[in-house]
């Protein structure tokens, strides 16, 4: 029990990344599909973060009377995929504007009627 | 020079990325573009000769940083083989491009296709080469993000939809790869692929690795379009411009697949006791890449948009480079390495040919194409020899790869698997010749104009890569024998 | 000239053929003569090949290697000279009376037709050199697809639904089934070289032999064993030199000549004796030969009836393939030669009275023999030789065929020999008697001689003579084949 609440950072990890990807399948609206990707992407940040950290350690300095640091490299990837991600959602807003241009409306479904009846009309 | 070799592909098409977008002019930027294709196309040759002749891998590490440290280029046969496979096709299309954007694109933005095209292009040969998987993962988004962006320059509104849900549903796939990534680094402490191999044996049966392959396995599959996870792939194709389809087709689910093979291959291993890359290429993957090979085929015959149409056949067709890889065995990985180069000259040029369509008659519909073999009589021969390229005629190169295939099939003693094989490529006879029949058997539609045949500019790029899938037909000295080459390095068969 | 040098000529020839017949267009008569040019070149460069293969040599060529260990390669035996002179000799022939039918009929697109002809001559004369499996299968392959536009050649709808079902079974069952024997073979064995006595031998066992022959008998659909023999009707909506050439005598003699060449190159004759593997193929042949007859009394289309009748016959060579005897095999290819000749006479005759009176059913030729009689009087020697009786070529073939089936102690098979042979007389012989004995339908009873053009009517007076030549030279081809089967000596 105590083993599985000290792993309290993990199940945090699984709530984020299940909401976010629960948030992109079910929603019908393109700018909370694209908060859902973030929040499902925010939740791999902390996983990462989370798996450099070692007990009773510091950040990754030298510093006088200190032996152990915590790894630094997750955290330097997550710089990483931290602009992917920002990039990523750049293009996702974008052309989340080009569609509310084309289509007059960023819901789902109602692309998807407009789509049927260009597809009927050839 | 030469020790820079290894990385060369991948920094010129980077490099000359920002200097087409600054150049701001269509004729320099597109000029520049074509010119520096072409250069890393050289480059890549000459890295596969290298890397054959010499039988050893070539190592470049990044910045003097050692394995440990820093990122490690490391091209062994298999990576050379899909460097000359991104940067040929990547060549051939991007020369097809100018006039066929010319009607597709606003002028004005020609300098931007440029740059995209060549990021796009960096992203995939970075894939290819890189021997540290968190560097696939930012290479794949690279070439991941300008794909959406080049996808969404398509003149067809339905563009824009079909690039978002080809976004949401890439991004989902690349953060699965991260989180599989994690979880490895987690487990063995490297980023590095070599290392990661051979530390792999240390975790065996831990729960971590386990997910990490699941991580990986579905992340990598939405990624190539593995069917089921291919739901993002024939719209993107279908109203992307005639040369993004091309491009895209040929080479991005091309460097999935190889991205696929690297983790099973060479991470995992396939033999010993640390293996467990066991339940997906027994159980997953081939059930995965049959019902890919029916479902999609079936699917693409009744399709009434050409684009469309190929775009299902290219779901059926990764189905067999999938089902070669699972069959671990020099003829079925060589199968399915030979067939990632085969299909990427059949299909891109196919989608070519069809760019030569939608630029005389603006549409790629089924029954626009009416009487065409009359009126396009060129462009509809190298589409019907491409056709046949994807059944898998004889002296095609679909056939060399289907052989394979077969063969190792047959070598496991599994005479159903090789029906199965065989009569889904029976599939493609029937949506490739109603294609044929509409365009030699029907009459034009009425009050068309008459069409003449495409530009030269076009069909001369069209003709070089149906022509390059009837010579790798024949001669297969630098198609499948490399790519059994490939398959022994991965089984680590002595050379 | 060296043989490896003629070889190389035959296979170059026919494709040069193509080649000019794509670029001169606009020159139909110089196009003609080049065709009929060439098709004489490549007919001498085939005989000067004979007296090698007649001394016993087997000249090589192998070109470049496909898969490892696996070359297009190209080796030159009886069977292969026997098909190869069937081929060439027909080919000029018919190259005459296609040029006679094609203008006689102002056919369009004649540039098309003549070029892809030449590329199925093509093909068949690969597939007739192939020294491995995997040669013959790539020019079996080609000769259906380069036969595809000639099916279809009038581009309507009728030609559409007939192309379809050509394509259809003949692409199904070469890509499911005889492709899947060769890659099959080709694990088993380690090579897919024809040799003699076969490669399986030793290698392959049980039911496994039965699997892979039946992969193979009916993979090869171009040679029409029932139920996969429908195509070859459906081809006949081609124009009839195709019809002549190709349906009587390439595309399904290269079908008979694939079955053969797995029969006794890649099985052996001895390992398919000594399993028994291939007694299920004779009644299976068996029910072909009855069947294919059967069907053929019903059809009132002339073509069609012809058609059916072919089916029949190829029955035959496959029985004699499927007996894997002496004088089976002997049998056999004889019945390539001589059917293709006597066949070929049939068509010609067919193709003859509808671009003169333009009419193509059996119920429709009253009285014909007046207006035509020398196109019928050749369909009537054609008709005697496909029957069987002597003095014509098909009297030998039928002889030996019998007598395998009688050797192998296949009482019931010499029956249904006799019984298909008066069943080829019950549909072919009533044309001749209603030609000339009935009076026509409608006009005079003796109306003035309208023949078709002269093109049109020396060759199949050519080949209904040939039929009759064969006959009496029936020896230098049963010397040409002796080899075929080993053990034979002298014998008979």
């Amino acid at each position: 029990m105590s083993e599985a609440l000290g792993l309290y950072n993990y199940w945090i990890v699984i709530f984020l990344m299940m909401t976010g990807l629960y948030l992109v399948i079910s929603t019908g609206n393109l700018v909370r599909k694209v908060v859902g990707l973030n929040i499902f992407q925010a939740s791999v940040l902390l996983l990462y973060v989370t798996m450099g950290r070692v007990d009773g350690a510091t950040a990754p300095i030298f510093v006088e009377g200190r032996e152990t640091y915590t790894d630094p490299l997750p955290s330097v990837l997550m710089l990483t995929a931290i602009v992917v991600g920002v990039a990523t959602t750049a293009v996702a807003l974008a052309l989340t504007v080009r569609i509310n241009e084309a289509y007059g409306t960023i819901e789902e479904d109602e692309i998807n009627e407009q789509e049927h009846a260009q597809e009927l009309a050839g | 020079m030469s020790e820079h070799l290894a990385v060369l592909p991948v920094l010129l098409p980077l490099l000359a990325a920002p200097i087409c977008f600054l150049l701001r002019n269509r004729i320099a930027a597109m000029g520049t573009a074509i010119a520096v294709c072409w250069v890393t196309f050289v480059a890549g040759v000459v890295l596969l000769r290298t890397v054959v002749t010499t039988g050893a891998p070539a190592i470049y590490e990044l910045g003097g940083w050692s394995a440990d440290v820093g990122i490690v280029y490391h091209v062994d046969t298999l990576a050379a083989f899909v460097v000359v496979l991104v940067s040929s096709l990547g060549a051939v299309v991007l020369t097809f491009a100018p006039q066929s954007i010319a009607k597709e694109i606003p002028k004005e933005k020609h300098h931007f296709f440029a740059a995209l095209y060549l990021l796009s292009m960096a992203g995939l040969l970075g894939i290819a080469v890189t021997g540290d998987l968190f560097n696939v993962f930012v290479f794949l988004e690279i070439s991941s993000l300008s794909t959406y962006a080049l996808i969404s320059l398509g003149q067809d509104r339905r563009a824009l939809t079909a690039t978002f849900r080809y976004l949401i549903l890439g991004t989902v796939g690349a953060t699965f790869i991260l989180i599989g990534t994690g979880l490895m680094y987690q487990m063995t402490g490297t980023l590095n692929m070599a290392e990661m191999a051979a530390h792999i044996r240390e975790t065996e049966g831990v729960r971590t690795v386990l997910v990490a392959i699941a991580f990986l396995t579905a992340g990598i599959g939405l990624k190539m379009a593995l069917f089921p996870l291919h739901a993002w792939l024939p719209n993107a194709y279908c109203y992307a411009p005639s040369s993004v389809t091309a491009f895209v087709a040929a080479t991005s689910t091309k460097v999935s697949v190889y991205v696929l093979i690297r983790w099973i291959y060479t991470i995992f291993g396939t033999q010993g006791p640390g293996s467990m890359s066991g339940v997906v290429v027994d159980l997953v993957l081939p059930a995965m890449a049959i019902s890919g090979m029916f479902i999609a085929s079936t699917v693409a015959i009744f399709q009434t948009n050409v684009k469309r149409l190929l775009a299902f056949s290219s779901v059926a067709q990764i189905g067999y480079m999938a089902l070669g890889v699972s069959l671990v065995s020099e003829s079925g990985l060589t199968a399915g390495i030979a067939h990632l180069f085969n299909h990427a000259l059949t299909k891109g040029g196919l989608f070519l040919a069809m760019g030569c369509i939608a630029y005389r008659i603006g549409s790629v519909q089924l029954a626009d194409m009416r009487g065409l073999g009359r009126r396009m009589p060129v462009t509809m021969f190298l589409w019907v020899l491409g056709g046949l390229g994807l059944i898998g005629v004889p002296c095609t190169a679909g056939f060399v790869s289907k052989w394979y295939l077969v063969r190792a099939a047959l070598e496991q003693d599994a005479l159903y698997l090789a029906v199965i094989i065989l009569l889904s490529s029976l599939l493609a006879v029937i949506y490739v010749w109603r294609v044929i029949e509409t365009a030699y058997f029907q009459e034009p539609p009425e009050g068309k104009d008459e069409v003449t045949e495409a530009p030269l500019s076009l069909l001369i790029p069209t003709a070089v890569l149906i022509g390059a899938s009837i010579y790798f037909g024949l001669f297969t000295e630098w198609s499948a024998d490399v790519a059994g080459l490939a398959a022994r390095e991965l089984l680590g068969v002595v050379r | 000239m060296t043989s490896e040098m003629a070889m190389i000529l035959a296979l170059v020839l026919p494709l040069v053929a193509a080649g000019l017949s794509f670029v001169i267009r606009s020159a139909p008569n110089v196009r003609d003569a080049c065709s009929l040019a060439v098709g004489v070149a490549l007919l001498g460069v085939v005989i000067s090949l004979v007296p090698t293969v007649m001394d016993g040599g087997r000249p090589e060529i192998v070109l470049f290697e496909i898969f490892e260990g696996l070359p297009i390669a190209f080796r030159l035996e009886p069977l292969g000279m026997l098909f190869l002179l069937v081929v060439a000799t027909l080919w000029v022939i018919t190259t005459c009376y296609a040029i006679g039918y094609m203008r006689g009929h102002h056919e369009v697109n004649q540039s098309r037709f003549f070029g892809c002809f030449g590329l199925a001559i093509f093909a068949s004369a690969g597939a007739a050199l192939a020294g491995n499996m995997l040669t013959l299968f790539f020019f079996y392959e080609l000769l259906t697809l380069s036969t595809y536009p000639l099916v279809t050649h009038h581009q309507n709808e009728k030609a559409k639904r007939g192309g379809r079902i050509y394509l259809g079974i003949l692409i199904s069952t070469s890509i499911a089934m005889l492709l899947l024997a060769v890659i099959w073979t080709y694990v088993i064995a380690g090579t897919l070289d024809f040799r003699e006595g076969g490669i399986l031998a030793g290698k392959a066992e049980g039911p496994m032999v039965i699997v892979l022959l039946a992969l193979y008998a009916f993979g090869t659909g171009k040679a029409a064993l029932m139920p996969f023999h429908r195509w070859l009707p459906a081809a006949m909506v081609a124009p009839t030199p195709v019809s002549a050439l190709l349906h009587a005598v390439a595309v399904v003699k290269v079908g008979v000549f694939t079955v053969l060449k797995v029969v006794i190159y890649i099985f052996g004759i001895g390992f398919l004796t000594d399993t028994k593997a291939s007694v299920w193929l004779m009644w299976a042949a068996a029910t072909t030969i009855l069947l294919g007859s059967l069907v053929a009394m019903t059809k009132d289309n002339l073509k069609e009836r012809l058609a059916y009748s072919t089916v029949s016959q190829l029955g035959y060579i496959v029985l004699g393939a499927a007996l894997a005897s002496q004088w089976g095999i002997i049998g056999s290819g004889m019945h390539i030669a001589m059917h293709a000749v006597g066949k070929i006479t049939l068509f010609f005759a067919a193709g003859a009275i509808y671009v003169a009176a333009h009419k193509t059913q059996v119920s429709q030729l009253r009285g014909i023999g007046r207006s035509m009689p020398f196109t019928m009087t050749a369909y009537s020697l054609g008709a005697i030789s496909v029957i069987g009786l002597p003095p014509f070529g098909g009297a030998w073939s039928k002889w030996y065929l019998a007598l395998g089936a009688a050797e192998a102690g296949q009482a019931i098979l010499v029956g249904v020999l006799m019984v298909s042979s008066l069943l080829n007389i019950w549909y072919l012989m009533p044309i001749t008697m209603n030609a000339f004995f009935v009076p026509p339908d409608e006009g005079p009873a003796y109306p003035p001689i309208k023949e078709a053009p002269l093109f049109c009517v020396v060759p199949l007076c050519l080949t209904a003579l040939g039929s009759l030549a064969l006959f009496f030279c029936a020896e230098p081809i049963y010397r040409l084949l002796l080899p075929l089967v080993p053990g034979a000596g002298g014998g008979g």
